[in-house]
């Protein structure tokens, strides 16, 4: 596309208030569970149970006690919860990366047999729900006593098809077999080729599963629900469930932890919002490789 | 090694076939060096699970008489159980209501958001696209304490009107209760695609239809969408691959909705609870493989009919 045109259209100033307003109508609809979090988290037991306005701040604002509470809460879990999921994130996003960019690699810049064979089995993976998975690797994780360990939650989010996907994409268009056959004649072995050369020109792809998977661990459920017992390796999503299935079950008597819950799903969100506002130039970049063209 | 890469720089005619040879082999070598440890991965965590669930569901453990081969009568028994047909049959309503609803909500936020430019809509963008980066946990549990009674705003919105608050927990409502959760959660995500889309549309074309004489509505329905058609169709494929498999949301209101959202609410939860609660992995991966199948069959027929429509997969 030509850059001048694009520029005319877009320095043509342009209001539409009605979209504009109906713009904002949805913003309101896509912020109220934040808001909604964020004023209640201030609250006491009785704050929240008091019948006053829920979409308001109560007399008493006591974030600090809250989070007090939250983190002292039966020998401070849901620290211990949080920590779990940062080390699923971590370790499952990385070791998802490498396996895909260096997969990725390989199908896109090497002719080797059954090359088309192993990429259409990939393709077919996309189409596999996840979560049908869940109940044979339990089974065959149970059989070799990995079942209720940290592995059982980070070998399955090793697996990323749809990141094998992406950096076969970027790595067919993004790196010319020109440079990686100049780099060859100049010395250099394949593997230095493809860390020093093919692999910064990858760089944006490499960002954006990195990113993907990551939050894909961060965000994982089922498995972990099947797969561990032991709540000291619960990941926050799991732990809050429990919570919340503990408080809905005894209406009366769990007042104080509706309170924890409300705080729990405010901290479990803060380091997502954090990452996603100072990433969000690799987050869209990513989506628009997603194969779009 | 050196002087062999450099002889061998491929597609270059003059070389003996013997070199070649060679040449070839170090390249399959090399392929399957980098694809290798991807491989054993999916050897390990995909083929050999989905084998071992097909392998579980021919069998059945009785009380007496332990473990026997069955064939295929869990699978018969499966497609002729009202929980797992009636789940099925959930899923599919609400796949038919959900989808075209999150594709219609983001497409018509993506066209807003490519059609105006000012710094508003820059912030609204992000701020669609922010329910995303949230667990779809952690969502669930913030919609369910917005539809609760005791402390959602429902009940004092509603009752401003003195009108009686409508309950997104009890059985008439839960569906929408759920329809909004998953729209909340997606339709920025499906926004943010089409967004992306529709920026790479060269916009000389508009320039042109202007010249011919159309206006916003109709460079929107005529230019934009159909290019955009291949975008929409990934969505689709992404969409109906996660809302058959429906789980974490009904789940987690599960708690709240008691006696609303059975434990056979969705197929995935009927085999959750078949291995998990009642210890019958055999007939849990009967039910597994039999959706694997359903969703597997479903979005390879849809791939398979806009096969001319799409420019992925």
């Amino acid at each position: 596309m030509s850059d001048r045109s694009r520029a005319m259209t877009r320095r043509r100033p342009q209001r539409h208030l009605p979209l504009q307003v109906l713009l904002g109508f949805l913003v309101v609809y896509f912020l109220v569970p934040f808001w909604w979090v964020i004023v209640n988290s201030s609250k006491d037991a009785p704050g929240l149970f008091g019948g006053g306005n829920t979409l308001w701040f109560a007399d008493q604002i006591d974030y600090l006690g809250n989070l007090g509470q939250l983190f002292s809460y039966d020998n401070g879990i849901y620290g211990r919860w949080i920590l779990n999921s940062t080390l699923y994130a971590v370790a499952g996003g990385v070791g998802a990366t490498i396996l895909a960019v260096m997969a990725g690699y390989g199908f896109a810049k090497y002719r080797f047999a059954a090359r088309r064979f192993s990429f259409a089995l990939v393709l077919g993976a996309l189409m596999v729900p996840a979560t049908a998975l869940v109940i044979p690797t339990f089974m065959m994780f149970s059989a070799f006593g990995l079942t209720n360990t940290v592995w059982a939650v980070i070998l399955p989010s090793l697996l990323n098809p749809f990141g094998v996907y992406l950096m076969h994409i970027y790595a067919r268009d993004a790196v010319p077999d020109e440079i990686l056959d100049a780099a060859r004649a100049d010395g250099a072995g394949e593997v230095r080729t493809f860390l020093q050369v093919a692999f910064p020109l990858m760089r944006p792809a490499v960002v954006t599963v990195l990113l993907l998977s990551a939050v894909a661990s961060w965000n994982n459920y089922f498995l972990p629900l099947a797969m561990l017992s032991d709540n000291r390796l619960f990941p926050v999503t799991v732990g809050l469930g429990v919570w919340q299935g503990i408080a809905s079950g005894n209406n009366a008597g769990s007042t104080s932890l509706w309170s924890l819950i409300i705080m729990g799903a405010l901290v479990s969100v803060i380091p997502l919002v954090i990452a996603f506002f100072t990433l969000q130039r690799h987050w869209r970049g990513g989506l628009s490789v997603g194969g779009l063209r | 090694m050196t002087l062999l890469i450099e002889n061998s720089a491929p597609r270059t005619q003059e070389k003996t076939p013997r070199i070649r040879g060679k040449v070839r082999l170090r390249e399959h070598l090399m392929g399957w060096l980098f694809v290798g440890p991807f491989g054993i991965v999916f050897l390990a965590l995909l083929i050999a699970p989905l084998a071992y669930a097909l392998y579980l569901s021919l069998f059945q453990k009785k009380l007496i008489g332990g473990t026997s081969f069955v064939f295929l009568d869990n699978y018969a028994k499966a497609f002729t159980d009202p929980s797992f047909l009636s789940g099925s049959w959930f899923v599919i309503r609400f796949s038919l209501v959900s989808i075209p609803l999150q594709i219609i909500v983001a497409l018509a936020m993506a066209l807003i958001l490519d059609g105006v430019t000012s710094l508003f809509t820059r912030f609204s963008r992000l701020m669609i696209f922010l329910p995303y980066a949230i667990p779809t946990v952690i969502g669930a549990v913030m919609w369910g304490f917005l539809y609760s009674k005791s402390f959602g705003p429902l009940t004092d919105i509603f009752g401003m009107f003195g009108a009686t608050p409508p309950d997104f927990l009890s059985g008439n409502l839960i569906f929408y209760g759920l329809v909004n959760v998953v729209t909340w959660q997606w339709a920025g995500y499906y926004m943010i695609i089409l967004y992306a889309a529709l920026q790479g549309i060269d916009p000389a074309l508009y320039e042109a239809a202007r010249m011919d004489g159309a206006g916003k509505w109709q460079i929107a329905l005529r230019i934009k969408i159909p290019l955009i058609v291949p975008a929409l169709l990934l969505i689709l494929v992404f969409s109906l691959i996660g809302t058959l498999q429906f789980f974490n949301e009904p789940q987690i209101l599960r708690f709240l909705a008691a006696g609303t959202i059975s434990s056979d609410f969705t197929p995935n939860m009927y085999a959750y609870q078949q291995a998990f609660a009642l210890a019958n992995f055999n007939y849990g991966s009967a039910i597994s493989f039999a959706l694997g199948g359903i969703v597997f069959v479903g979005v390879y027929a849809f791939l398979f009919i806009t096969r001319k429509r799409r420019s992925f997969l």
